[in-house]
């Protein structure tokens, strides 16, 4: 008789913690057979709560690093995702029209999009920051800040690279991260989650949950610890309905309008600029004379 | 008596006052005004007008054009026309043209500071002194970027977006103007600009220096009337880029009527900016800061230092400090060079500000004001005056009063300055004064604010990138920063 | 206390003074409290007794012509401890205060009780007014307590001849420095009380070093006798001297003073200007402003 196999139940990674989702709600992963593979937690908006409120002791830990102490986490992530290449492999073949190849491409590009951000941390101040030559005798400069708390709504697919790329743009500059993924993107997310959780990151400075954007999608944008939404694959409806909702607290909401090979860019995607949409920009000045 | 003692007697520095000194120049209004579509001007097509008034005597000053949604979309038309020719032209003759414009704007600022004062009810010290100069080396700043967009954006190739959208308020009516047209001519798009309601006349005669200086017509298109005007420019399907600069309240509306749009907005809206002094601080200049940050431009300011934090341990010599200062402040006829303070921009604000200020009173707040003498017979007025006793939960601590007044708070701590500070739903400013320049590095970088002034404050300049955050808006103006607004990425 | 300054806002507010725009009745009466103000000074090698005498005539009667109204006389005539006789002799039955610069002016580089003895014999001769310097170089070097001693030897020495304190701003390097000073002697000066108002002065400059009485500098005195008139109530006399040389800028520090310490201080006990030549130009302003045309240099009196 053969061994019976253990199967994972995928959970919420808020705070530090594995909580299932307080709805008690799960849903199901099917392999490519058609059969139950495994089941996630379908968070719920009390779930998109819990994560803002961590999010917010996160941010103050994960701001506070220094800028060279978040790039070597996040290399670490790197580090600890490509010794678990296959498993990210396997999960993404799960869908039926993911060849192996095309699966191993995209946890390459994953592992090295962490690298790429994980170099950036402690230098897009530099690329993005400037003197302002104003006409007084005064210092002026511009730097660029964390936000605060950013949600990422990742999209279906690439479910990898989409959901690695748009977290570690969020994380970068020291916001703490609610983030998204959708149904299909579950079971990558918890693995994420579990290569974040042995590299050092500060308890809620990156928060996952999986479920529905569309359920999602208000509680995240109308909390007003949330200072902006990023989000991905997004319909036109969800879009406006995102919008509105952003609205009230004048939050931004960048919508990213790329398409599957597009993720693949480092030039586009992993560009410095793409950093200004989850950073703002503080302009200081103070007097220069005796 | 002797002719000497006669001579000692009359003179009496007891006594000695400024006398009128009223500023001469008088620009040359016209009766009437029409809309600029086109590079020409043109009456509403329902020629529908409005009366706009000067406020520090109540006068008629001229009629102007109210636009209708179809006068709207006659400017958007223009403005769409004229976008790629204007994107296409060499940035180098793009940057001429702004070149041209701030030269003519220093050869009539005096008559344009003077038409703002009227216009606005701001001192002609202020118009003269700070806006005029202001708006002048706006476009002579961006001027120089026209032709270096390409280092601007490094590795980044960028365009236009094509046609922006424009909404400005009535506080600094001329240099918001050039805060928003400056960078957005620069960068190749062409722009139809909407003028607040109380306050569209310098704006209308920028419009005839654009023609002096052969700017092809539909680059700039101005559109005047009231908040109807403005929904119909943001509702135009040829916009593609929506910039506004005014109150919280409209910000958010604007962004609910662009949320089925995917059209990026800058939004520099309302404040309740911390101004905080530190025990260890200059203190005679502080004083200076909380007057500059509180009663510049009566108080019409987005970023104004409208709650101040003092160290308890300074708190009331400071305020003692702050009651002398004011009652040096000259309130009255804003055309008199010697004047601080002038007109409240309409009817409307200062019923608000009366309101508020009650308001502050009824929840027990200690008003401090000033004999400043007898306000003008006609206009609108209102003397500044701070609260002492302030609560944090007090609505003069909380809400956007844009008038002549200060809510007094007191912190012991840093992090509890910090703590204050940042309890607001508003972002836009703030103000730190300490000796200690650790202290001010540490506090800069914790404040929630997009400005950050430290041991000054309302300090502006073209090459210094300005807006907020939280629920004072996004996008930055000014400076390199400023410029990011208007461009797109071409590779999205 | 240690009051901190901002040397950018210090100018800023100090230029918004120059700001002011006196017309009409304002311009006559300032220029005429200006004249009340100054204190007409020389202070060459070559000074003669002869020059000393025309000053007091001027010193007295500063309009060569009648004019409505009428002009003041001066504040005071400030001369060497020398010429201290001659000028008495010469303002007698006048207001106008003999004052004598000492303390071995302008450099005060002597011995303490050589610059007491030249106080006390320059206040035997009949001055009214000590304007003494102190020890920038003690006070650069730290040794404030030989600032309050000297300070507060010549106080005595004065035996209830006002006194004038001279910081030499333009030797103290910062503003930080010019305050701290001002404090520094306001205090030594007032340490034993029993002051009327008006009996202490501080003063900016010598006259013989640049930059003199700059609107910040001036400004910077200002502001500490303001701290010590809040904490006291005594007010003690501003004394701005040095390159004032046109009524313009004059009429900047009467705006300056009004908008500071107040009215009060717009009178010759609590306000000078140490000058030569603005009181030529004083006079010329104000016969153009009476007569409408403008006066030639000829016009006011030469000394």
């Amino acid at each position: 008789m053969s061994r019976l196999e253990v199967v994972k139940t995928g959970k919420l990674w808020i705070g530090g913690s594995w909580p299932r989702s307080e709805s008690g709600r799960t849903f199901t992963v099917e392999a490519p057979d058609g059969s139950v593979h495994s089941r996630c937690a379908l968070a719920s908006r009390k779930d998109a709560r819990d994560a803002v409120e961590a999010a917010r002791a996160g941010w103050s830990s994960w701001s506070g690093a220094t800028a060279l102490l978040r790039a070597q986490i996040l290399y670490r992530a790197a580090e600890m995702m490509e010794s678990r290449a296959d498993e990210f492999v396997s999960a993404l073949t799960l869908e039926p029209s993911l060849k192996p190849a095309s699966a191993r491409k995209e946890v390459g590009a994953s592992v090295d999009r962490l690298v790429t951000f994980a170099g950036w941390c402690d230098k897009y101040q530099q690329v993005l920051g400037c003197q302002n030559p104003v006409t007084g005798p005064y210092h002026n400069f511009t730097i660029p800040q964390s936000v605060g708390i950013v949600a990422v709504l990742a999209p279906p697919t690439p479910s990898l690279l989409g959901l690695v790329t748009m977290v570690a743009t969020a994380a970068v500059p020291g916001n703490a991260v609610v983030a998204v993924a959708p149904r299909q993107a579950a079971l990558v997310a918890v693995l994420l989650g579990e290569v974040l959780a042995v590299s050092d990151i500060p308890d809620g400075a990156i928060n996952l949950l999986t479920g529905d954007v569309r359920e999602l999608l208000e509680p995240l944008a109308s909390h007003r610890e949330v200072q902006v939404v990023l989000g991905a694959g997004l319909s036109k409806g969800q879009r406006t309905s995102l919008r509105e909702v952003a609205a009230q607290g004048v939050r931004r909401v960048h919508a990213l309008p790329w398409k599957q090979d597009d993720w693949l860019e480092d030039h586009l995607v992993a560009a410095p600029w793409q950093l200004e949409r989850v950073l703002d920009f503080k302009t200081l000045w103070h007097p220069c004379a005796v | 008596m002797t002719d000497q003692d006669t001579a000692v007697a009359d003179v009496n520095g007891l006594d000695w006052d400024y006398s009128p000194a009223p500023e001469r120049t008088r620009p040359e209004i016209a009766s009437t005004y029409g809309l600029f579509i086109d590079g020409v001007f043109q009456p509403a097509q329902d020629e529908r007008t409005f009366v706009t008034t000067n406020p520090a005597t109540g006068a008629r000053l001229a009629r102007v054009a109210q636009a209708g949604a179809a006068d709207v979309d006659l400017a958007m038309q223009a403005a769409k026309n004229a976008a790629r020719p204007w994107a296409r032209l060499s940035g180098r003759q793009r940057g001429k043209y702004l070149f041209r414009l701030a030269r003519r704007i220093q050869e009539c600022a005096r008559e344009l500071a003077v038409l703002e004062t009227m216009d606005g009810g701001k001192p002609i010290k202020e118009s003269r002194d700070v806006d005029l100069p202001l708006v002048a080396a706006h476009f002579f700043y961006h001027a120089g970027w026209a032709d270096k967009l390409e280092w601007a954006f490094q590795g980044r190739p960028v365009k236009p977006h094509g046609v922006c959208g424009q909404i400005i308020p009535w506080n600094f009516p001329l240099l918001m103007a050039a805060w928003k047209l400056a960078p957005a001519l620069a960068c190749g798009n062409t722009v139809v600009l909407k003028p607040a309601e109380t306050t569209p006349l310098t704006a209308l005669h920028l419009a005839q220096l654009l023609q002096e200086i052969d700017l092809p017509p539909g680059v700039v298109n101005i559109v005047t009337g009231d908040g109807e005007t403005g929904a119909a420019v943001a509702a135009h399907p040829a916009l593609s880029k929506l910039a506004f600069t005014g109150s919280t309240e409209v910000g958010k509306a604007l962004m609910r009527q662009t949320a089925s749009r995917d059209i990026p907005l800058t939004l520099e809206l309302g404040g309740k900016s911390p101004h905080i002094i530190f025990a260890d601080a200059a203190m005679e200049q502080a004083i200076e800061g909380v007057v500059n940050g509180i009663w510049f431009n009566q108080g019409h300011v987005c970023c104004a230092g409208s709650r101040l934090l003092v160290e308890e341990s300074i708190l009331e010599p400071f305020v003692a400090a702050l009651r002398d200062r004011m009652a040096q402040l000259r309130v009255g006829d804003p055309l008199d060079k010697n004047t601080d303070i002038g007109a409240i921009n309409s009817r409307e604000q200062l019923e608000r500000i009366r309101t508020l200020v009650r308001l502050g009173q009824e929840e027990g707040a200690i008003l401090h004001d000033v004999q400043t003498g007898p306000l003008p017979g006609k206009g609108w007025w209102f003397p500044p005056c701070f609260f002492t006793g302030v609560q944090p939960s007090h609505v003069v601590a909380r809400e956007e009063i844009f008038g002549p007044v200060l809510s007094v708070m007191s912190f012991r701590t840093p992090e509890e300055a910090i703590r204050r500070a940042n309890s607001t739903p508003y972002g836009l400013a703030a103000g730190i004064w300490t000796d200690k320049g650790s202290k001010i590095f540490d506090m800069a970088q914790r404040l929630e604010a997009g400005v950050v002034w430290c041991n000054t404050y309302n300090q502006f300049d073209p090459a210094s990138p300005f807006g907020g955050v939280k629920e004072s808006g996004f996008g930055r103006e000014g400076g390199l920063h400023g410029l990011r607004a208007y461009v797109r990425g071409v590779d999205r | 206390m240690h009051h901190p300054v901002d040397a950018v806002m210090l100018s800023q507010r100090a230029a918004s003074f120059t700001r002011r725009s006196l017309k009409a009745d304002a311009k006559r009466t300032a220029l005429r409290l200006a004249v009340s103000m100054v204190d007409l000074t020389t202070l060459e090698g070559a000074d003669s007794p002869e020059c000393a005498r025309a000053l007091c005539r001027r010193a007295i009667h500063p309009c060569p012509e009648p004019v409505t109204p009428a002009v003041p006389p001066v504040a005071a005539v400030c001369v060497y401890p020398r010429l201290v006789p001659v000028v008495r002799e010469g303002l007698l039955g006048s207001a106008v205060k003999v004052a004598s610069v000492s303390t071995a002016f302008p450099s005060g580089q002597s011995p303490l009780e050589l610059r007491v003895q030249e106080t006390a014999a320059a206040v035997a001769a009949g001055a009214d007014e000590i304007d003494m310097v102190i020890s920038r170089g003690a006070f650069l070097a730290g040794r404030l307590d030989d600032i309050r001693t000297e300070v507060m030897e010549v106080q005595d020495a004065c035996q209830g001849a006002h006194l004038k304190i001279i910081l030499e701003t333009g030797e103290l390097g910062t503003p930080d420095n010019i305050r701290r000073c001002a404090d520094l002697v306001i205090d030594a000066a007032t340490e034993r009380g029993e002051l009327r108002d008006g009996s202490v002065f501080v003063k900016t400059s010598t006259g013989k070093v640049s930059p003199a009485a700059t609107m910040p500098s001036v400004l910077l005195l200002l502001e500490s006798v303001r701290a010590h008139f809040r904490s006291t109530g005594l007010r003690l006399g501003v004394k701005p001297a040095g390159g004032i040389r046109k009524s313009k800028a004059a009429l900047h520090l009467l705006v300056m003073v009004r908008e500071t310490v107040g009215p009060d201080w717009l009178q010759p006990s609590l306000f000078r200007i140490g000058a030569s030549s603005l009181l030529d130009d004083l006079v010329r302003q104000i016969l153009w402003t009476s007569r409408g045309q403008y006066a030639a240099m000829h016009d006011v009196g030469v000394t």
